[in-house]
């Protein structure tokens, strides 16, 4: 789905924070923002796994995104939200500090994520955009979430 | 042509067809002079022929149209059906089926159609002879086919070259109804209507003198198209002041030397008071093909994906209906609680209507049957009579995607081990042909599925000696058990009796994954039999899936749901009642010892803090099979009936959780499997 994105020179993103940073995703992927709601654990699951959502009648899995991305964490606050995203027609809720707003960035000025070594495991990257002073963190969704690779279970 | 949009069509109704070519076939092995079953199969081959053609998947057009010539061949009494004819055709639909399949999971396929098709040739070949009397034929029908339209060389080539893509050239003749008054509009809806559903080469008059209204009432069309003759009749005489529409096949100049091309589909039309004639036993086959086809008529196929959202969106009306109660006894708003009442009827019927459409008849797993009853008897030099019955009984669509590998393995063991061979079956004094029945009925809210044989049953000193030499009892524990108890072993995990592993059964994997199987579906599966009258298995199942009656349980702040169908019971104890035998806390219950599970250890539940010691504890006495556990948790919250819902592919194995479902107050709660939770 990025990729299609890609083809055409300018990229809808939404952008987030996860601690100081910020990161997006590609407005294609996303299905809808969320506040946080009753997350019910799931036992015997990756501890990154925080548990399921109701959401309008089915059952959707959310995922921790800074734990899953080894960021330290922080608590719940009046700005975190669960970004619901469809990766390989599997809906996902991930949990962020907050949503910032949706921007279109040209595809010339995204590059590779090789350019940042950070915290963050170049694998679940797909690239950085730079927009005026700003680094926004392309993620790699479908690396993120583990479609096709069987999910840990303990 | 973008066909994408007819793939799922094209899928769904290729595997039926197939479905129909299979069970056809059969009833053809057992009477092959009815000549209502070969004209069904023709139709159906004829069908999946034209929709692959027009889906571009020529491999399968191809073998469809060799099948053809062979069914006519068949049909024209020119070619006997025997048993390398039978099975020949038997292989072109396995191969058709996995071509089907193929391209249903877009996978180029390697399938190689060529040898059958070399195969059906050479079968057709060997009745050359016959030709004479073919061409006869072909000249019967020709007077009123090769009419009176001269085709060109360009146009001879462009039909033949459809033929070659599997699609027939038709000649349409139409007879406008007298005083009509635009007869140039209304033949420019013919051209038109032709036009959507196939192609059109030529018509007489020219359609420019049909558009200056230069002709009678009546011209003619010749048309390719990939569909039958009766439904470009249909499509022309569905336009308004058409008195009459003649479609028939086009027959080229070189057709009547011999080679069969009349479309299929068009000779029962021609033939049809003479096949009655024939056959009369065959008109009671036609008229339940007549049944079936009206039946279809009046259904819709739906997505089942589409019947899950449905069925979530009622789920979700119910929950937001249970907070509108809330909000009106808080409130004390009498006027709303009565809205809410009447509200309350209409979802509840809501629910009921959604479920019911969900309903399935089981014979759509059961049709599968009796043609792998026919090869596996075939294959064990065995003669069996598979008699279905209760076929319309209605299961969930998720209980009957479930149910078919379960029935196999009884099926595949009753003919097996079951079923005697033929002469051994007459030294008993049985007939020779060994009778399976599968039979379905409703019993309360449950469903009863039977597979019935009366083969050699299950003698229960052989199954008491292997278990205990396997190692599975005591002998002690065989010297007590009783017939019936004993039979039952057969469940046991590592447990075959057959002498010889066959290819068919006797791994000793089959009865247990049986049995896991269908209590995974929350039903259950018995066994009765009779040394030399035969075996019977009986599963039990609920009518739905997707709704259960469950324990709702609180452990510290979490909810859990037990399902009903494996509670015993629930009961008070107090910390003192807990033993331990070898490092195991077990309890006592009425003389049985009962080992326990605290459902926070085993689930990792973060403590609350509270101190359990002193107080009360409830426990739920869980069963699984024979296997019993108590589940020890801190409150009871009640029975309630419960929506499953799926976790997702992402939480797919974990094994303990069975699913979700989500409560009044829209919070999710998660759904115990009892049965990997006491292993």
């Amino acid at each position: 789905m990025l990729e299609k994105s890609y083809a055409s020179s300018e990229v809808q993103l939404v952008v987030f924070r996860l601690g100081k940073e910020e990161y997006s995703v590609s407005i294609l992927q996303v299905q809808e923002i969320k506040r946080i709601t009753d997350i019910t654990r799931v036992p015997h699951t990756p501890d990154y796994i925080k548990g399921v959502i109701n959401l309008r009648g089915s059952v959707l899995p959310v995922i921790d995104l800074k734990k899953r991305l080894n960021l330290p964490q922080q608590v719940l606050t009046e700005d975190t939200r669960i970004i619901i995203v469809k990766v390989d027609e599997l809906s996902v809720g991930m949990i962020v500090d907050a949503v910032s707003e949706v921007m279109t960035i040209d595809q010339e000025n995204i590059d590779s994520p090789d350019v940042v070594a950070g915290s963050v495991a170049a694998s679940y990257l797909s690239g950085v955009g730079k927009l005026d002073n700003r680094l926004l963190i392309l993620l790699n969704l479908e690396e993120i979430i583990g479609v096709g690779q069987e999910t840990k279970i303990v | 042509m973008d066909t994408n949009q007819y793939m799922g069509m094209f899928l769904e109704e290729s595997r039926e067809h197939l479905q129909t070519l299979n069970s056809c076939v059969l009833d053809l092995e057992n009477d092959p002079e009815n000549l209502s079953v070969l004209s069904e199969i023709f139709r159906s081959a004829h069908t999946i022929k034209g929709m692959s053609a027009t889906m571009g998947f020529t491999n399968i057009a191809e073998l469809t149209h060799e099948m053809e010539n062979i069914l006519d061949l068949l049909r024209k009494g020119q070619l006997k059906a025997s048993h390398d004819i039978i099975d020949t055709i038997f292989r072109c639909v396995d191969t058709l089926e996995q071509l089907v399949e193929s391209v249903a999971s877009n996978n180029e396929s390697s399938i190689d159609s060529k040898p059958l098709i070399i195969k059906l040739k050479a079968l057709a070949k060997g009745e050359a002879v016959a030709s004479t009397s073919v061409q006869a034929e072909v000249s019967n029908i020709a007077p009123v086919a090769s009419s009176s339209i001269e085709l060109s060389d360009t146009e001879i080539a462009v039909i033949k070259k459809a033929r070659d893509q599997g699609m027939q050239a038709y000649e349409v003749q139409v007879s406008l109804r007298e005083g009509c008054l635009l007869k140039s509009a209304r033949s420019y809806m013919v051209m038109n209507a032709l036009d959507e559903i196939g192609e059109v080469i030529k018509s007489i008059p020219a359609v420019e003198e049909l558009e200056r209204e230069n002709f009678s009432l009546s011209f003619q069309v010749i048309v390719i198209s990939g569909s039958e003759a009766e439904k470009i009749q249909h499509t022309v005489l569905s336009i308004s002041e058409i008195d009459q529409a003649v479609v028939l096949p086009c027959v080229l100049p070189n057709d009547a030397k011999g080679e069969i091309s009349v479309p299929k589909s068009l000779e029962p039309m021609i033939k049809k008071d003479d096949e009655a004639e024939k056959a009369g036993t065959a008109v009671v086959h036609t008229q339940t093909a007549v049944e079936k086809k009206n039946k279809s008529g009046q259904s819709v196929r739906v997505d089942i994906d589409k019947l899950d959202t449905l069925l979530n969106l009622v789920g979700e009306l119910v929950i937001n209906k249970t907070r509108l109660e809330q909000i009106g006894l808080t409130h004390k708003l009498t006027d709303l609680v009565e809205t809410i009442e009447q509200m309350d009827r209409v979802t509840t019927d809501l629910q009921a209507v959604v479920m019911k459409v969900r309903m399935v008849p089981v014979g759509q797993v059961f049709n599968r049957f009796p043609r792998m009853v026919r090869d596996l008897s075939r294959d064990l030099n065995k003669e069996i009579n598979l008699i279905i019955q209760g076929e319309e009984t209605e299961l969930d669509r998720t209980v009957i995607d479930e149910i078919g590998d379960p029935l196999v393995h009884l099926l595949r063991n009753s003919i097996d081990h079951g079923i005697e061979h033929p002469n051994e079956r007459e030294e008993k004094g049985k007939n020779p042909i060994g009778e399976i029945r599968l039979i379905a009925r409703h019993e309360g809210n449950n469903v009863i599925i039977m597979v019935e044989d009366d083969g050699k049953g299950i003698n229960a000193d052989i199954i008491k000696r292997k278990a205990v030499e396997k190692g599975l009892i005591s002998q002690g524990e065989a010297d007590v058990m009783d017939a019936n108890e004993a039979v039952r072993l057969v469940f046991l995990p590592g447990f075959s009796t057959a002498a010889v592993v066959t290819d068919v059964s006797g791994r000793g994997v089959g009865m247990d994954a049986v049995k896991n199987k269908i209590e995974s579906l929350g039903g259950m599966v018995d066994v009765e039999t009779k040394v030399n009258e035969g075996s019977k298995f009986k599963i039990r199942l609920p009518l739905t899936l997707a709704i259960i009656q469950a324990l709702l349980v609180k452990v510290s702040e979490e909810i859990y749901a037990i399902p009903l169908g494996s509670i015993d019971s629930t009961i008070n104890i107090i910390p003192s009642d807990i033993k331990t035998v070898q490092n195991k806390e077990v309890i006592l219950l009425r003389g049985q010892i009962i080992p326990i599970v605290r459902l926070a250890d085993v689930l990792n539940i973060p403590d609350s803090g509270k101190q359990h010691m002193e107080e009360e504890l409830f426990v739920v006495i869980v069963h699984i099979g024979e296997q019993r556990a108590g589940i020890i948790v801190d409150n009871l919250i009640g029975q309630q009936e419960i929506v499953i819902k799926s976790l997702g592919k992402l939480l797919a194995g974990i094994k303990i959780i069975a699913g979700a479902t989500i409560l009044g107050n829209g919070q999710v709660a998660l759904i115990l499997d009892i049965g990997s939770l006491i292993q």
